[in-house]
């Protein structure tokens, strides 16, 4: 055991159990799975992932380039930091190679999203960013402070004083005071890691596995006036032979483990600095109980500190380096100097200097340069919203960093005489065995054989020798290998710049950006008002847009075929319903809604007469069809326009496109009522009979009640609009009623149509009905590359009037040309085969001129083709299968035989009109 | 992320908004008169700058109005935000 | 799963001459395949390649790495399959280990029109000899085990267009090879070069001024993606391009889980496994303007809520870093290629999110056409007057999958 008495922030009253490689350990609550580890003097974590050399732990928190693991209970997690994984009963982790394991069955945990809105958010609750959240605090102002790491205090470790007090007195005073105050949110154990335009700040809050609480993790999304980043910063390691081997860390990770675990990482220390900092680790650690020695590489120690160490009987020698590193699996010795003299140790603490972490400040844009003094790259300029304070903005005596972030109310520290730091990425030594990113293996060697290559770029480097890319993202590792390579260069660090932070500032999990948009969440589900019917008669439903829309209504024992058949018959020779709920319905209101209508569709909408219905198509700029959909004319300024159910919303916003930015003049308002009215479709030779009997005071008489057009009535008092409009090519009326009213409809209506059998039907029943008359589908039947006229709907294109959209596109020269496809029929010969919906259509080749068949041979490829089948079904109403196709030239070709490659075979189908039921429409009117 | 400033309702989230592309592209008096040239480039053709960038917004998950803004297609900041059609607000 | 050994030396860093035969502008995966490719079929060597920052550091280093042609329409089938061919024998020609791997892709399909709009890709895929498959569910599932093909998802799984010969490969290196073997065969790769405006003779530019000054030329290949927009409003050539940032991202390094490449558009997101094991995503565009390299992080948030939706056992998978490139469409989502009022400057850009696949075939067919003067027939299709007469090649319309 490690673990030393009177230090560390642990509960030692408490003891948890976790499993580590298969070996049961022990730790306390506030222990993580490195501390944990290293109290029973577990150094070695994993092994590397390129050269399986053994990995440990170098840093304490989440900069730690070393200590990965996976966790397998309570749920597996990969590549997770032993610094950052708190030790929890009946955690099961183990080391990795290098790469992490997915679980194998999907996670039940909860992941929330929550939106804050602030004044000032503040990053970091170290010293400078309790000060500066105190400090808004004060001044009035909405506050969230969110910290990292469990408990807040940051760097401080209870050694230093602030306004002549303990510092760990000084920050509990201030969480106390921020919990007392209004308008505050302080939140540990959450990670701010990406922040975008116009404080917009993301931070994942860490609940652990345990707590009882509903979510997991929880995703802040925070807005905020002002963005304080006090993120503090990150010691990075000086590059030296071995460097990677277990026993080798940064000094700062060896005292925070120190301070907040009470481990003693080592008892034989050595500490090689270019820094003051460091000092500060090695009297701690010595009088923690560890025999250190200090080597500072530069040429002559600091004299305060040296008084100290020499005080407390710490060796400091100066002047010199460390060259290298002895030992297996860990340090045994390291070697010092250029004489490369052995000095037995088993732990050696580096620090190289230190690395604001301003990655915040960066993912907006923040630049950042090269500061000579601080060894390091820091905020080079201001940013509107945003402020940088204590180390993260290169400010590192306390005295100095409370000045600056709390202003007029700063609290006062010692001051501190802070020498300069020396520029050493790395000492002398053998290339090959340098680590510069242990995460990735890659070594100095690595560097210079990249810009021995060629490669000037500190971007391409990183690619080269894949530097940075782990799971720390190079957090100590970038700006050591921006040294080096301006160093191999000869160029200066700061000309050569380091690669860019991008968010996120730590790994987060998947499903924590996820949150609750998974499974029906993942989209909103819309259902009509009848819903219920459709499942209690067994529907089965396919997914229009976000709509369920009922496709089939199977009886026990039919496939879809079967039931499609009967549905299909059904409103052939008597009656059947449909859900036409999810039609896009806008309400057009206003002296010049003529006016718009006449400028959006294709054809003439202004002089249908109040009380008729219109069908209306239309298209893009581009004169390809867009949509289409009935018209009815409410009133002279008023109409009712419906669209497709995937397009309704598309088509509203195009006409307040139109409308609002091209022609504000018009008087013309525009609401969507697609969930204020259902409409419910009942067609078939009986349909007069069924709405007849439902709606007993409207004369539906064909003279009466003609076809497109409407009536309004009444049912019990309720307002009901019947129309005469037909997709099937049958007698037909749709009712539509207020949505309220809608399922009670739907009802009444089967119970009046149950003397002749009315029957249910779903989409695909409609889908055949409206092919067996030629109506396109549109999305179906065309693909954006359609316009009207290859539909044969060349009368719904108007010739009277002088403009309207699309219609300048309709005289391009590509529209004139005779190979553009067509909408046809094609039957295949054998009367049998179902094309498959989206097969090709090419030339047909018989097997035998002399005998026409109905299966041909496919030629090898490259076969040019001349269109494709857009719909296809079995017809009840003619005994055989039938399809749409778009064919080149398809209506000039009208009887011809063409090829669809059906699988292996070359099925012959039979061009023909689009029209192959009634095609005199004598049905129509009953 | 940004804040954009509908002018009907203030500052809000861009999640809320839809891109509209170039603004002030008005449709031709006469599609008729124009070429196929010409009409091509009203179809097709819109301004790409890298800079300042006047186009349209749609406060689609708002009060559905269009605004003009001027954006910066290196920085995306807005420059400004007004009613659409409008050289005042 | 290790990286592979590089070549000792890549390239020079030369000084830019004073005048070359031709001046690529853009050191992107487009720049550097047209140079190799103006080389080794051609034998015109006197080239530079114009880079304003560092080589291949634009869209060639922010994509997914996806190669596929299992595209709609014939002329774009033609352009991706070419390319499909020519990385096939990539490795060798640019002896290079470009971590090719045919992995194959499944687009995913999830409404009954996703299934035509599938079949009818599939079935055109087989007629112009580009391996396809349409399968359903369950050969889903054997495919890519990972894929939720059960019925509780938002929008289940109805089946799946498979082409096995699609696959990834290591960007960086696919640049690399080709700057390596451009610049074994004298051509000079100038980073840190900006082209800022041209040198205009009547219809002809006879240089390009530069951050390292003035260069004289006799043709002018643009190959600059994104920022070519701005490179032809000097000239006062208008385009129908648009700039939009494009986002990506990648996870921590896994265990092999994901076999293949799967791609849904409904439930937008498309994913494969890099070689060292990290999982490589992308989704939409982002709907607005710009050049910034960065985009909005509900994209990502979406693109998440899909990979978990599709995958659930990527939930504790990790976001590592994300990032955004700038991708330039057209209106129709198929390139510009070909000549510009000016006859002596060719433009090769517009290709969306297709660019990267696309690289060997591009640079082929490119350096053809600059060296003859014509566009060759496979990037014909794609010259500028298509928006003119109408004669698009409608690759969003039709075939749903874009990237």
């Amino acid at each position: 055991m490690t673990r030393v008495e009177g230090y560390g922030r642990i509960d030692r009253t408490r003891t948890v159990s976790f499993t580590f490689d298969g070996v049961p350990y022990t730790g306390h609550p506030g222990d993580t799975v490195a501390s944990a580890l290293l109290a029973h003097g577990v150094t070695t974590l994993g092994t590397s992932v390129r050269l399986g050399r053994p990995r440990g732990v170098v840093g304490s928190w989440t900069e730690d380039p070393g200590g990965l693991v996976q966790v397998e209970e309570p749920f597996p997690e990969p590549m997770l930091l032993a610094t950052t994984l708190e030790v929890t009963d009946g955690l099961v982790a183990r080391g990795v190679a290098g790469r992490g394991r997915l679980a194998q069955v999907a996670d039940t945990a909860r992941y929330d999203h929550r939106h804050v809105h602030c004044d000032v958010l503040v990053v970091g609750a170290g010293p400078a960013g309790l000060v500066a959240a105190r400090a808004a605090a004060r001044a009035g102002q909405d506050v969230v402070l969110v910290d990292d790491r469990p408990t807040p205090g940051g760097t401080l470790t209870g050694t230093e004083t602030v306004d002549g007090r303990p510092a760990t007195e000084f920050v509990d005073a201030v969480v106390a005071e921020l919990a007392a105050a209004p308008h505050v949110t302080h939140l540990q154990a959450t990670t701010a890691f990406g922040h975008y335009d116009d404080g917009f700040v993301l931070a994942l809050e860490r609940h652990g596995e345990t707590t009882g609480r509903s979510a997991r993790q929880r995703v802040h999304r925070i807005r905020a006036g002002r963005v304080v980043v006090a993120a503090g910063a990150i010691e990075r390691p000086i590059v030296l032979e071995d460097n990677d081997r277990p026993g080798v860390m940064l000094a700062s990770a060896a005292r925070d483990l120190l301070h907040r675990h009470g481990v003693l990482v080592g008892r034989e220390v050595v500490v090689f600095t270019v820094d003051d900092a460091a000092y500060a680790a090695a009297l701690d650690l010595h009088g923690a109980g560890a025999a250190v020695r200090v080597v500072d590489g530069r040429a002559q120690a600091p004299a305060g500190w040296a008084a100290r160490c020499a005080a407390a009987g710490v060796p400091v020698e100066a002047g010199t380096d460390v060259r290298g590193t002895l030992g297996t699996d860990r340090v045994r010795a390291v070697l010092v100097g250029e004489t490369r003299r052995e000095v037995p140790c088993d732990l050696l603490l580096v620090s190289g200097g230190w690395n604001p972490t301003a990655h915040l400040f960066s993912h907006v844009g923040g630049p950042l340069a090269f500061d000579d003094e601080l060894v390091g790259f820091r905020p080079a300029a201001a940013l509107p919203g945003t402020t940088v304070v204590g180390a993260a903005n290169g400010t590192f005596a306390l005295a100095d960093v409370l000045r600056e972030a709390g202003g007029a109310d700063a609290p006062s520290a010692e001051p501190e005489v802070i020498t300069p730091r020396r520029t050493l990425w790395r000492t002398p030594g053998d290339p090959a065995r340098q680590f510069v990113d242990i995460a990735r293996d890659a070594t100095v060697a690595d560097v210079a054989r990249a810009v021995g290559a060629g490669m000037t770029s500190v971007e391409h480097v990183k690619r080269y020798t894949t530097i940075g890319t782990a799971h720390d993202q190079g957090k100590t590792s970038g700006v050591v290998a921006s040294g080096i390579t301006a160093e191999l260069l000869g160029r200066p660090v700061g000309a050569l710049g380091t690669t860019t932070f991008r968010p996120p500032y730590t790994p987060v999990p998947f499903a924590a950006l996820a949150g609750r948009d998974r499974g029906d969440l993942y989209d909103p589900v819309r259902t009509t008002p009848v819903h219920h019917h459709h499942v209690a008669a067994g529907a089965v439903f396919e997914d229009v847009g976000m709509w369920k829309r009922a496709r089939y209504y199977p009886h026990p024992g039919e496939d879809m075929a079967t039931a499609v058949l009967r549905e299909c018959a059904a409103v052939r020779r008597s009656v059947g319903v449909m859900d036409g709920s999810t039609l896009g319905k806008i309400d057009v209101r206003g002296p010049d809604a003529a006016v718009l209508l006449d400028h959006l569709y294709t054809n003439l909408m202004s002089t249908l007469k109040v009380g008729r219905v219109r069908y209306g198509v239309m298209c893009g700029d581009d004169g390809m069809v867009l949509d289409d959909g009935t018209v009815l004319r409410l009133a002279e300024d008023r109409f009712l326009v419906t669209t497709t159910t995937g397009n309704a919303a598309h088509v509203l916003d195009r006409m307040e496109d139109w409308l609002q930015t091209e022609w504000p003049h018009l008087r013309v308002r525009l609401t969507s009522v697609t969930e204020q009215w259902s409409i419910l479709a009942v067609a078939g030779p009986r349909s007069r009979d069924v709405v007849g009997r439902v709606f007993a005071d409207v004369d539906v008489s064909n003279d009466a009640f003609g076809f497109m057009t409407w009536q309004d009535t009444a049912l019990d008092g309720v307002p009901v609009r019947l129309a005469r409009i037909s997709f099937s090519g049958e007698l037909a009326f749709e009712v539509s009623v207020a949505s309220w009213y809608a399922a009670d409809l739907w009802v009444r209506l089967l119970e009046a149509g149950a003397e002749h059998g009315i029957t249910p039907y779903g989409t695909e029943t409609m889908h055949v009905l409206r092919a067996e008359k030629g109506y396109p589908i549109i999305g179906q039947d065309t693909d954006g590359t359609v316009t009207p006229q290859d539909l044969g709907m060349s009368w719904v294109v108007s010739r009277k009037k002088p403009d309207f959209v699309g219609k300048r596109s309709f005289a391009r020269p590509l529209n004139s040309d005779p190979g553009r496809k067509h909408l046809v029929s094609l039957l295949p010969t054998d009367a049998a085969t179902t094309l498959p919906e989206g097969s090709q259509v090419v030339a047909f080749t018989d097997r035998d001129p002399e005998q026409h068949a109905d299966r041909g041979v496919l030629p090898p490829p490259p076969v040019p083709m001349l269109g494709h089948v857009t719909s296809s079904y079995r017809s009840a109403e003619l005994g055989r299968p039938f399809a749409l196709a778009l064919v080149r030239g398809g209506r000039d070709r009208l009887g011809e035989v063409v090829g669809v490659p059906v699988g292996d075979q070359l099925v012959a189908a039979r061009i023909g009109g689009t029209v192959l039921v009634d095609p005199e429409g004598a049905r129509r009117d009953g | 992320m940004q804040l954009i400033t509908c002018p009907w309702c203030g500052p809000r989230e861009e999640t809320e908004f839809r891109y509209g592309g170039q603004a002030d592209l008005a449709y031709p008096a006469d599609p008729s008169a124009l070429d196929d040239e010409q009409w091509a480039r009203f179809l097709f053709f819109r301004d790409n700058p890298k800079g300042a960038f006047a186009e349209r917004w749609c406060h689609d998950a708002g009060c559905r109005r269009w605004l003009r803004a001027v954006r910066d297609t290196r920085t995306y900041v807005f420059a400004e935000t007004r009613p659409y059609g409008r050289s005042t607000v | 799963m290790s990286t592979p050994e590089h070549p000792d030396f890549l390239w020079r860093t030369p000084e830019p001459k004073k005048s070359y035969d031709v001046v690529i502008v853009g050191g992107g995966g487009h720049g550097l395949a047209t140079a190799h490719y103006l080389a080794q079929n051609h034998g015109i060597t006197n080239v530079a390649v114009l880079e304003r920052g560092w080589l291949a550091g634009g869209n060639m280093a922010r994509n997914t790495t996806l190669i596929r042609s299992n595209y709609l329409w014939d002329e774009s089938a033609a352009i991706y399959e070419h390319s499909l061919k020519l990385w096939e024998g990539l490795e060798d020609d640019l002896g290079y280990p470009i971590l090719f791997s045919q992995r194959g892709v499944l687009n995913l399909a999830h409404t009954e029109q996703d299934v035509r709009d599938s079949v009818r890709r599939v079935e055109a895929n087989r007629l112009n000899g580009i391996d396809a498959e349409w399968l359903g569910p369950d050969e889903v599932a054997k495919v890519c085990p990972i894929v939720n093909v059960s019925d509780d998802i938002r929008y289940p799984v109805q089946g799946a267009t498979y082409q096995p010969r699609a696959g990834i490969a290591k960007h960086d290196y696919v640049a690399w090879g080709f700057a390596r073997r451009a610049d074994e065969a004298g051509i000079d790769i100038i980073q840190d070069c900006e082209v800022t405006d041209f040198v205009v003779d009547g219809d002809r530019v006879t240089g390009v001024r530069t951050s390292r000054g003035d260069i004289a030329c006799g043709t002018v290949a643009l190959c600059a993606a994104g920022h070519t927009s701005v490179l032809l409003d000097r000239l006062g050539v208008r385009t129908p391009l648009q700039s939009h940032p494009l986002q990506a991202l990648v996870s921590e390094l896994l265990e092999p889980v994901h076999p293949t490449i799967v791609m849904s558009n409904a439930v937008h997101v498309y994913v494969s496994q890099a070689h060292k094991g990290e999982l490589v995503m992308g989704a939409g565009v982002d709907g607005y303007n710009g050049y910034g390299q960065r985009g909005a992080f509900n994209v990502i948030e979406r693109q998440m809520a899909a990979a978990v939706e599709l995958f659930p056992v990527f939930a504790r998978a990790h976001l590592l870093r994300s990032w955004a490139g700038i991708v330039d469409v057209t209106p129709d989502a198929s390139p510009i290629v070909g000549h510009t009022p000016y006859e002596n400057v060719l433009v090769n850009a517009g290709w969306g999110t297709g660019g990267f696949k696309a690289t060997p075939g591009i640079g082929w067919a490119f350096a053809d056409t600059v060296a003859h003067g014509r566009p060759h027939p496979l990037v014909a299709p794609f010259a500028l007057d298509r928006f003119v007469t109408g004669a698009l090649v409608d690759e969003h319309g039709a075939a749903g999958v874009a990237h």
